[in-house]
């Protein structure tokens, strides 16, 4: 394949999993990955370094319409940015350590499980939860809009949710991806933040997760300027695109598709892991 | 940590986001938004640079070999950026996307110490400092 044809070839395919993954919801980088291991034969390592600045670029591109809804709490963010920064650094650290085939098997983990959880409907928020005294000290209870009124909420497991951020960061920095499967386990049912804040709150933090583990990327030499190109682009594109259709299309389909995409890919993924054929 | 150690004078009321906070997160989300599109516009211009002169190379990553000095570092991307290369340019685009979450943080600590909340200004702080380590710092001494 030439240069055009393969810069051609990965920017429509990275613009499709952006636009899917804005679409649903689900992110687009956890597709990228075994995308372009598994169909265009590329190096993981390459592979990890391209999309994770791809997912700068779409939470950093998406950033100004969620914080015109008002609902991310800046506090929230950045006090877990601490986990999830450190954490990226170490993922990062030990990504250049640990053997490809382990990335690959490590990655079909993540994505089964992330198949798993789109599936599981989501928890109800839960209400009027008493003030936890860390939380209070630390200032993340906040309120939002809802209705007309403004909701308040109080935060909880500060201590827990700040490990699975560790944890969310440090996969992050390993496998080039925002993780979002992990932050939704961490705020959602750890810390019971309610969805709207939640979501909104970890849009913001991805980027600033996925700049800790990218400057190790780029110094290291993962970062290939011909493939980080068509994909930085073409998924910028596809998320762009995606959240401005986001509101009238029906996502039930969609999403259910999408489950059933990164579910064969896991699949895929961890039968190359294992027999080391990556 | 005492939250706000010496400052009787400020409210220690349950008020965790008074409207400022709404107004930053504003001003830093279209920050955000003009950096990726303006390293989205670089990229696509090294992108142009690059396609005419390697359009009819073979394309190969399936062995991975990391890439030269030039691709790696800030003055390395700088560096060929002034020898006139594409892939320059790319990286520089992608440095500048890197830059806009950086940036974010280091707009917050200004914004914290506008409000007053030392223990906010020192965690961004952390934060921004483990960004700026994992940028200029990671690739020493290896």
């Amino acid at each position: 394949m030439t240069i055009l044809d393969f810069t051609a070839v990965v920017a429509a395919v990275s613009f499709g999993a952006g636009l899917l993954g804005s679409l649903t919801g689900l992110g687009g980088g956890v597709v990228l990955v075994p995308l372009l291991t598994l169909l265009f034969h590329v190096d993981i390592r390459y592979a990890i370094g391209a999309s994770l600045v791809s997912v700068i670029a779409t939470s950093s591109g998406a950033a100004a319409a969620y914080v015109k809804e008002g609902f991310s709490n800046i506090r929230i963010g950045m006090f877990l940015e601490i986990a999830t920064t450190v954490g990226a650094l170490c993922g990062a650290f030990l990504a250049t350590r640990i053997p490809t085939s382990a990335l690959a098997t490590i990655f079909g983990g993540v994505l089964l499980y992330s198949a798993f959880l789109s599936r599981k409907p989501r928890p109800l928020d839960q209400r009027d939860l008493p003030p936890d005294p860390l939380a209070t000290r630390l200032r993340l209870n906040g309120n939002f809009p809802e209705g007309g009124r403004k909701r308040k909420y109080n935060v909880q497991h500060v201590p827990a949710g700040f490990s699975l951020m560790f944890g969310a960061g440090a996969l992050s920095g390993l496998l080039g991806i925002g993780s979002g499967a992990v932050k939704v386990l961490a705020m959602d049912q750890a810390m019971r933040i309610p969805f709207k804040v939640s979501t909104t709150t970890s849009n913001f933090m991805i980027g600033v997760t996925a700049a800790a583990s990218a400057g190790v990327y780029l110094n290291r030499g993962y970062v290939d300027p011909g493939l980080a190109m068509p994909v930085m682009l073409g998924v910028l594109g596809g998320s762009l695109l995606g959240s401005r259709i986001l509101v009238k299309a029906e996502t039930k389909s969609l999403r259910l598709v999408f489950s059933v995409v990164i579910l064969a890919l896991g699949l895929q993924m961890l039968y190359k892991g294992l027999w080391g054929r990556i | 940590m005492p939250p706000t150690g010496g400052q009787p004078s400020q409210s220690q009321s349950f008020q965790p986001q008074p409207w400022r906070d709404r107004r930053l997160e504003l001003i830093l989300g279209n920050l955000l938004r003009a950096g990726v599109l303006l390293s989205a516009a670089v990229v696509l211009a090294g992108a142009g640079v690059y396609l005419s002169r390697h359009a009819h190379e073979a394309a190969n990553y399936r062995v991975f070999r990391g890439e030269p000095a030039d691709y790696r570092t800030v003055s390395g991307v700088i560096h060929s950026v002034w020898s006139g290369r594409g892939q320059g340019l790319i990286q520089l685009g992608l440095l500048l996307l890197i830059a806009t979450p950086i940036a974010r943080v280091a707009f917050s600590v200004v914004g914290f110490s506008i409000e007053r909340d030392r223990m906010y200004v020192i965690f961004t702080v952390i934060v921004l400092v483990v960004l700026l380590f994992s940028l200029l710092g990671s690739g020493m001494g290896v």
